[in-house]
């Protein structure tokens, strides 16, 4: 579904990604992980072209994204994405910004959109919220509602930029259990998070990256047995004993 | 010193009605120019945000001209300097032909000139807004001018209509400078009561209250619009 093949990337003379190549096939949960500054963001957002590269192919659906003559803004609708900072937005009501895309990119009826929209509230458990505006719930709750968002355009694909490393303890839980609900439907997924227990639940593949390099690209159990490098050890160790 | 006061004065005709007209021009010529000014000023503070180079600089090149020439120069270059500079007949026209030349001229040259204003207005409110809300309304599907027109210039026209008003305002107060092409608004026609009748003072006070009561309004009027906008939830925006 998601296929990279040796993407490179400069900032002037900054490698942020530095020949990176993986795949990700229908239905797989993958978890991207690696240091603060390791080009995990640029790597996700390559996939639906919101940073451009500059050597590489990136292709969805067999549908070149780096390519000017692609139709990016439809590429997008079939793309879900969660930001850290849940970016909703502030203006319209809950359920506004679930209609949006539906009827200006997809062109459903406001009919439509609010009841697929009412339906996925249904589902992140805000039904009752709808009316409210986004700077009216909690970090958690908003959180969901940028999942449900996603979920609105019926995409074929959810990527996720550390959806919970913006919410405090007590509302990660709701947040990664949307998610683990929706990886179990068989939802194709590329995740970055560095929620290790979200990995080992539902992950297919893990990837670990350093320096805008992918160091390692592997089963989740490889990853969490023994056989991984010394850096991704090492990063390991760090994040499970903080 | 001896002065002869007469408040009367201010309601004797054809004073009073001079007066009321004087209003009347000023504003006119500030609603008229800011019509121009808003318009055009978005269509540049927009420009100035885009991707292309060439807009880019074309609106950089607006407002560097526009703001930088002091606004009398300008009215006197649209009023005398302009006409001269089209072909005959077209300049002919516009000295001639339209009615009101003043009017327009003044209109247009306070217009141009505050659009400058507006457009660093709208580039501020647009570019304040975080690059993250940018990206997931591209990432959502919305395509470049859908960005604009549902996420963009909606959060940014709420949060710059404060400095708005003061734009308008000062519109309003420099609409006075169209006196000096002609146009008989508010300050004119109370120079004009002087020079007939010498109550000078009485008259500058009528028309000071004017424009005071009129800024009252507006600033009123403004403040009910930004609570009546104003989104629940969030006490300021682009402060992320
Ligand atoms: N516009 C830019 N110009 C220059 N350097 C940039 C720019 N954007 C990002 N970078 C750099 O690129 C590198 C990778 O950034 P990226 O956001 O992908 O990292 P990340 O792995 O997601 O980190 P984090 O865990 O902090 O989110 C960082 O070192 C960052 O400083
Ligand atoms: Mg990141």
């Amino acid at each position: 579904m998601i296929e990279m093949k040796n993407v490179s990337k400069w900032y002037g003379d900054f490698h942020v990604l530095n020949n990176c190549s993986t795949v990700v096939e229908k239905g797989e949960v993958v978890v991207v992980c690696g240091p603060s500054g390791s080009g995990k963001s640029t790597l996700i957002k390559c996939v639906n072209g919101l940073e451009p590269f500059q050597e590489g192919t990136v292709t969805f659906d067999g549908i070149s994204v780096g390519e000017s003559k692609t139709n990016l803004t439809k590429l997008r609708s079939r793309i879900g994405m969660v930001f850290q900072n849940f970016e909703l937005f502030p203006h319209i009501s809950v359920i506004k910004n679930i209609r949006l895309a539906q009827e200006k990119v997809l062109g459903r009826s406001e009919e439509e959109a609010k009841k697929r929209g009412m339906e996925l509230l249904e589902r992140v458990g805000l039904a009752e919220q709808a009316l409210k505006y986004p700077g009216q719930l909690s970090g958690g709750q908003q959180q969901r509602v940028a999942i449900a968002r996603g979920l609105a355009m019926d995409p074929d694909a959810m990527l996720f930029d550390e959806p919970t490393s913006a919410l405090d303890p007590e509302m990660i839980n709701e947040v990664l259990d949307v998610m683990v609900e929706l990886a179990q439907e068989g939802m194709t997924m590329m995740v970055v998070t560095h929620e290790m227990g979200f990995a080992k639940k539902v992950a297919n593949r893990v990837i670990f990256m350093d320096e805008g390099r992918i160091e390692e690209d592997c089963s989740k159990d490889a990853f969490f047995g023994d056989t991984r490098g010394e850096r991704a050890q090492l990063f390991l160790s760090k994040i499970l004993n903080h | 010193m001896n002065y002869n006061w007469n408040w009367g004065i201010l309601i004797t005709e054809p004073y009073m009605g001079w007066i009321f007209s004087g209003l009347g021009w000023t504003l006119l010529v500030a609603i008229s120019a800011w019509v121009i000014a808003f318009t055009l000023g978005s269509v540049i503070g927009i420009m100035r945000t885009l991707d292309q180079p060439i807009l880019r600089a074309i609106g950089a090149t607006y407002v560097e001209i526009f703001r930088n020439i002091p606004l009398l120069v300008q009215m006197f270059l649209w009023y005398f300097i302009f006409p001269e500079l089209l072909p005959e007949e077209a300049g002919l026209w516009v000295k001639r032909g339209i009615p009101m030349p003043e009017f327009w001229t003044a209109v247009i040259c306070l217009g141009t000139y505050t659009a400058s204003r507006v457009a660093e207005q709208v580039r501020a409110g647009i570019n304040a807004i975080s690059q993250g809300q940018r990206q997931a309304a591209r990432a959502i599907g919305l395509s470049p001018a859908q960005v604009y027109r549902y996420v963009l210039l909606p959060i940014s026209y709420r949060t710059i209509i404060p400095p708005m008003t003061s734009e308008f305002l000062g519109i309003f107060k420099n609409s006075s400078l169209a006196l000096t092409i002609g146009v008989l608004e508010l300050t004119a026609q109370t120079r004009q009561i002087e020079e007939y009748t010498f109550q000078g003072f009485e008259a500058f006070t009528a028309a000071t209250i004017l424009y005071i009561i009129v800024t009252f309004i507006v600033m009123f009027f403004m403040a009910r619009v930004e609570k009546k906008v104003s989104i629940p939830g969030v006490t300021s925006i682009g402060a992320k």
